[in-house]
């Protein structure tokens, strides 16, 4: 009987021993694995291997009145086209698109561009043209007459004041459906290939901007410190009703083929950022941080990007 | 007859399992240099290496998932795309290829739905 038990306890100690061996060796089997960081490179949507210039024309703007969306965009873009791209940014006036727009089609505008800015530097280049000096007074924000620009102080104060391009206007679009009489603009051929050869055809972008504000109540959770009777600090989520309020940015870019005066491409984005009630938030602010989240989608039309991640490489 | 059927059979068997057994060794070694030369950055010797692994063990579904990752690293993603489905294939409960994949289509189905957008939106320009 002793000798049957102490068989048992040995053969169940061997299985024991081989069950944690076993256990081991699939363990080492699993763990043959090597983190390794990669780069996905994302190619450009747009072959713009054909263009060497870029304008940004300028763009149909509407909603807040405290944001000049055509002249913040359009001068973000080029600050960020210059710095990001290999194609040479063309410095020039702002089109007064909603002019543009309002005329009658097939009138004026096709035969000499109403919007037609005067010419600017490309990369140091000064051409001073007199394309249009019927240029709207709307359009004096980005450079003199002369082509150069303005310091950025005088902007700055516009801004301030509220004296952007389109600053004198009406503020005529609330709603994105308000952009809608005048979006026929971008598919005018005719008028998009006069400012391509006044540009030596460039890749042309312009497109709309819809710069909202926005509020929104209800339950958010968020995070709360708190301290037990010990001293000790934890973290812990708290379910709050709240009233928030903030804005929201819809740009539409659109690409247009400078010698052709076709669209090409077009994108739709959405972005919206909401605060505390309580907070106080310039809207200006605002703009830029809503388009500093597509900026990178913005580029990626353009030129290649470069996706950093990590993988695991198994043996 | 029936006995050197079996006989046969048995033969075939006996050989064939450490044939199998010889090729999996041939395409781990193949692997195992492909990890040596990518964590160099030498990822095209390493696709070389990778493909040979899939030759030689196309049920290999490591060799599958490296080689999906080194065509990731180099921008094909469809190439990758194609490699990862079929390392999932053969290993679907394997966590380490899910979340390789699950990362990868992150970035794939972005590419993807702007191409979508492109034909929905743009017009040729000639």
């Amino acid at each position: 009987m002793t000798g049957l038990l102490a068989k048992t306890a040995r053969t169940a100690g061997t299985l024991r021993i081989l069950s944690s061996v076993t256990a081991i060796l699939l363990i080492a089997g699993c763990t043959n694995y090597y983190e390794i960081p990669i780069e996905t490179p994302i190619k450009p949507k747009l072959d713009v291997s054909a263009f060497q210039r870029v304008l940004v024309a300028g763009f149909i703007a509407g909603g807040t009145e405290d944001v000049d969306g055509n002249l913040e965009t359009t001068r973000l873009l080029r600050s960020q086209l210059r710095t990001k791209s290999d194609l040479r940014v063309i410095d020039t006036d702002v089109l007064p698109l909603m002019e543009v727009a309002q005329e009658e089609p097939g009138t004026e505008a096709k035969a000499e561009p109403a919007g037609a800015p005067t010419k600017g530097e490309v990369g140091g280049e000064a051409e001073g043209k007199e394309a249009a000096k019927a240029q709207s007074k709307d359009a004096k924000d980005v450079k003199t007459a002369k082509g150069e620009p303005k310091p950025e102080a005088k902007d700055a104060k516009a801004e301030a004041k509220g004296e952007g391009p389109q600053a004198d206007k009406a503020p005529a679009i609330k709603d994105p459906k308000d952009l809608e009489p005048y979006e026929h603009v971008f598919a005018d051929v005719e008028y998009w290939k006069k400012i391509g050869e006044e540009y030596q055809n460039p890749l042309i972008v312009t497109g709309t901007v819809m710069f909202t504000p926005h509020q929104r109540s209800g339950i958010v959770q968020r995070e709360e410190e708190v301290y037990d009777s010990f001293g000790r600090r934890r973290v812990v989520p708290v379910r709050t009703y709240m009233e928030r309020k903030g804005y929201i940015l819809q740009p539409k870019f659109i690409f247009i083929d400078g010698r052709t005066g076709a669209v090409i491409h077009s994108e739709n984005f959405r972005e919206e950022v909401l605060y505390n009630a309580n907070q106080s938030t310039p809207a200006l602010s605002s703009y830029f941080e809503l388009m500093d989240r597509l900026i990178p989608s913005f580029l990626s039309t353009l030129s290649s990007q470069k996706i950093k991640g990590t993988r695991v490489l198994l043996q | 007859m029936r006995m050197r059927g079996l006989m046969l059979l048995f033969l075939f068997g006996a050989t064939a399992a450490p044939l199998a057994a010889d090729a999996h060794a041939d395409a781990k070694k193949q692997v195992d240099f492909g990890i040596t030369v990518a964590q160099k950055g030498l990822w095209r010797e390493a696709i070389y290496r990778w493909e040979r692994a899939v030759q030689i063990d196309p049920k290999y579904a490591e060799a599958l998932n490296d080689l999906a990752i080194a065509y990731e690293h180099e921008g094909d993603l469809e190439k990758a795309r194609v490699a990862y489905e079929k390392a999932l294939d053969l290993q679907p409960n394997n966590a380490q290829i899910k979340q390789n994949y699950e990362l990868f289509k992150e970035i794939n189905d972005r590419t993807t739905r702007k191409d979508s957008q492109d034909s929905g939106d743009s017009q040729d320009s000639q």
